[in-house]
């Protein structure tokens, strides 16, 4: 356990010093030397272009920056529930749903410590569409957040080059994994793994950060630019 | 995806791929013949096996990883055939559709590994229900005659199920194995769906436990103490969760233990599930 905190602390530092232009060679003499993947990769950030919007960054900050963003949503929905529950929730949701608010808190504040002076600023969030009063649209929606957040974290594990990160991103996933099953099952029992959140090989989803952020982005008034990630 | 188009891109990059792969050339002009050969799922892993070779990247360690986690889903798919089909333990209703539904999902994970394992280049272990003994050299004697036993033991498989996945992803880093790590990590987060379910199976019967691990907490006994060693950290990645801001004060210990996962390493898993092979 030492070791591998030391591992992160000195990889926090790795990755908080070096100037985009490091970031930038390192990833081109990598995706030179290894895959397929990776060309595909460099194909694609020819093609990006900045939007102008709040900068995700490159590299594992960018996929820090991108999983903060995310958790920074759904905590914000969770607080929202909870600062003003639907009517007559009954005292096992009001538990579960406490819970879940904590846990995405403890990823957002996670997240928002290790990046440190690389954390992106607080998002602007737009929840205007969701019926805070409604059971429906409440448990709709944070179905959705959290079936996407798995698909989102699952997507983004291969775009981390850290493994102590990865690991990091292993250890959320599986959080919010329970959270959707649970979620799930409320709005209909049995319904935790169904077909809309798993594949015929039993798999569940994976999403890239730009189709995550075409979902997500609904809910975010904020305008990200994700053209530096890695893909 | 178009195959053609991504090696006239790598050729961009790499003028030398068809050199690098001499003998693997074949393949690339005849790969829609692999793509007869393996079914449509594998096909990713199929193309990271010949970049694998083409670049001097060995697929041992990843078959090594892929095998190990297709030990742990045949002993899950084979406790859940049998506590399933094993008459009386399971009542009729939500309990026995959903166990039927975690059973289907154990056996689509060990055919996909199976096929995954085979495109790669490698030799799938097989396991038949005789190797298997679920009462653990008999720690659970009644595991199929006690439904609340035969859940305990459930929820200890998916929550180490978990956790053993999540060793692994570190195993599967690097570009030539992205699909692998996907593919794991898209099992990993089904494994944990599972968990939660059955945590509220248990829960209905009056077991303290929810859908998430809450310290070393696993509402069954001593029995199952390995498998939740570790996970009443709070501290993640050199940051004390604790220390961080909640709603009203700092997050609590268990908000914090709870928000993480922990991993095991592969000698644990070892250790935890071998006595449940024969």
């Amino acid at each position: 356990m030492t070791n591998t905190t030391n591992q992160l602390d000195d990889s926090v530092t790795t990755i908080i010093e070096p100037s985009k232009k490091h970031s930038r060679k390192k990833f081109l003499i990598n995706a030179g030397r290894f895959s397929l993947l990776s060309v595909v990769a460099v194909t694609a950030c020819k093609k990006s272009s900045s939007n102008g919007g709040l900068d995700l960054g490159s590299g594992d900050v960018g996929i820090l920056n991108y999983a903060y963003a995310l958790e920074q949503l759904e905590a914000a929905f969770y607080i929202k529930v909870m600062a003003s529950p639907y009517s007559s929730m009954p005292a096992a949701e009001a538990s579960y749903l406490t819970d879940i608010r904590d846990h995405e808190i403890a990823h957002r504040e996670f997240f928002k410590a290790a990046l440190g002076s690389n954390a992106i600023s607080a998002l602007e969030v737009n929840f205007s569409t969701i019926d805070f009063t409604s059971r429906t649209s409440v448990l709709a929606t944070a179905k959705a957040f959290e079936d996407l957040g798995v698909t989102a974290y699952n997507g983004a594990g291969q775009l981390l080059q850290d493994a102590g990160y990865l690991t990091l991103a292993g250890k959320i996933v599986s959080v919010e994994a329970r959270h959707a099953a649970l979620i799930r099952d409320l709005i209909t029992p049995g319904s935790f793994a169904d077909n809309t959140a798993v594949d015929a090989n039993a798999l569940d989803m994976a999403r890239t950060p730009p189709q995550v952020l075409a979902i997500a982005g609904a809910y975010i008034t904020t305008q990200i630019d994700a053209s530096h990630l890695p893909s | 995806m178009n195959f053609q188009n991504i090696l006239s891109e790598i050729e961009k990059v790499d003028p030398e791929i068809y050199e690098r792969t001499s003998e693997r050339r074949d393949t690339f002009k005849n790969f829609g013949s692999i793509g007869k050969r393996v079914a449509l799922a594998a096909l990713p892993f199929a193309l990271g096996s010949i970049f694998q070779k083409a670049y001097g990247q060995t697929t041992t360690g990843v078959i090594g990883v892929l095998n190990f986690a297709l030990q742990l889903e045949y002993l899950e798919s084979n406790f859940y055939i049998k506590g399933v089909a094993t008459p009386g333990l399971i009542p009729a209703g939500a309990g026995l559709t959903a166990l039927t539904v975690i059973r289907d999902h154990e056996n689509a994970h060990v055919n996909f590994l199976r096929t995954a394992i085979t495109a790669a280049g490698g030799v799938p272990y097989t396991y038949t229900a005789a190797q298997f003994d679920f009462t653990a050299k008999g720690t659970f004697p009644d595991v199929f005659t006690n439904y609340s036993t035969f859940l305990a033991v459930a929820q200890a498989f998916e929550d180490t199920g978990v956790r053993a996945y999540k060793g692994q992803a570190p195993n599967l880093q690097g570009a030539a194995n992205r699909s692998f790590l996907t593919a794991a990590l898209q099992i990993h987060s089904v494994e944990g769906r599972h968990a939660s379910h059955i945590r509220m199976m248990r829960q209905a019967l009056g077991a303290p436990v929810k859908p998430w691990i809450t310290g070393v907490v696993s509402g069954i006994d001593s029995r199952t103490n390995g498998n939740y060693i570790g996970e009443d950290t709070t501290v993640q990645g050199g940051v004390t969760i604790t220390t961080l801001s909640g709603v009203n004060a700092n997050i609590s210990v268990s908000a914090a233990t709870e928000a993480f996962d922990e991993p095991l390493t592969k000698d644990q898993v070892v250790a935890l599930v071998t006595p449940f092979f024969a």
